[in-house]
């Protein structure tokens, strides 16, 4: 499985309207894509869409659990991309550069939501930040041995678990695989709250896959790992 | 160094950015102490199955986007004006 690559600090807008060139591992029939996408092509465009669309949904699904905000924010991203196109300097691959643009959608969507439940009084109520210190048994063998669709099903019922702002962090950080410095630009905060965040979302998350682990083994915890939770 | 302080660095432990003499502190803390090293290799163990979950790029797992949708996306491209004056520019 490869973890998405991204160039830090890259926002896929910001670049001046140079002729295409094959870029980082940009290959010659993407760099004549591009071109064809920038003359206004419309049958590209529509290749374009049809190809990439399924895959971005896929990314945006990781933010938003509801299918019609999902979509949402594709129409979204495709705007955004469609309009910052034409700019586009060929200094990332054109799907690395997709992908960004649309976790931005998703995470545009989520913000939203977020002023909407602040506007009318709701509150998330995290409940999970007293995360454990020390694990109530080691179930580190038994989640590497989980079949990938058991794994997949555990670690999402997990995630949808934890609050959004935890959420959102772990998508960043530990899945699209954005370094402290990218992440902290997507969620606009310093590298030392990110940083702060991230662990206490990983914590959580931790607590949360063990208390699943617990459940499937079905033993009485006081048999589990015996000799641990004792403090020093 | 003490157990609730170990939890602190882990991150940094993780990401090796601990000063050297923190970092032998830690680990002379996790040889000392199997419940800590218990929650270093869980803490580990989720980050690593979370990615195995989640990152999955196979074409078979791709969601179906429904066609209305995609008519939409192309009508809101041909009809944005930003979008035209992007191109245009």
């Amino acid at each position: 499985m490869r973890r998405a690559q991204f160039v830090t600090g890259t926002y896929p807008n910001r670049v001046t309207q140079a002729r295409v060139t094959p870029g980082d591992g940009q290959s010659i029939e993407e760099s004549r894509q591009i071109e064809r996408l920038r003359a206004g092509d419309a049958a590209e465009y529509e290749r374009f869409v049809r190809e990439q669309s399924p895959r971005l949904l896929s990314v945006i699904r990781r933010y938003l659990a509801e299918e019609a905000d999902a979509l949402d924010a594709l129409q979204d991203a495709w705007l955004s991309a469609f309009r910052a196109l034409p700019a586009f300097a060929g200094d990332s691959k054109l799907s690395t550069w997709l992908h960004r643009i649309a976790i931005n959608a998703a995470l545009m969507k989520l913000r939203s939501q977020r002023r909407r439940r602040e506007a009318v009084g709701l509150d998330e109520s995290p409940g999970i930040d007293d995360a454990r210190h020390h694990a109530r048994l080691d179930w580190s063998d038994s989640a590497a041995s989980l079949e990938d669709e058991e794994a997949r099903l555990l670690v999402r019922s997990c995630i949808d678990r934890l609050p959004e702002a935890f959420r959102t962090v772990i998508l960043l950080r530990d899945i699209e695989g954005f370094d402290t410095e990218g992440t902290a630009q997507l969620l606009g905060l310093s590298g030392g709250a990110t940083k702060a965040k991230l662990h206490r979302a990983r914590q959580a998350l931790r607590d949360l896959v063990e208390e699943e682990m617990l459940r499937r083994q079905d033993r009485p915890e006081a048999k589990m790992g015996s000799g641990q939770g004792k403090s020093s | 160094m003490r157990c609730g302080e170990l939890v602190q660095f882990l991150l940094d432990y993780l990401e090796g950015e601990l000063p050297p003499d923190v970092a032998a502190s830690f680990r002379d803390h996790l040889d000392k102490c199997p419940p800590c090293l218990v929650y270093l290799r869980t803490y580990q163990q989720t980050i690593l199955t979370a990615r195995r979950a989640l990152c999955d790029d196979k074409p078979c797992s791709m969601p179906k986007v429904p066609e209305e949708m995609i008519r939409a996306i192309l009508d809101a491209r041909a009809s944005d004006p930003g979008t035209r004056a992007a191109e245009r520019s």
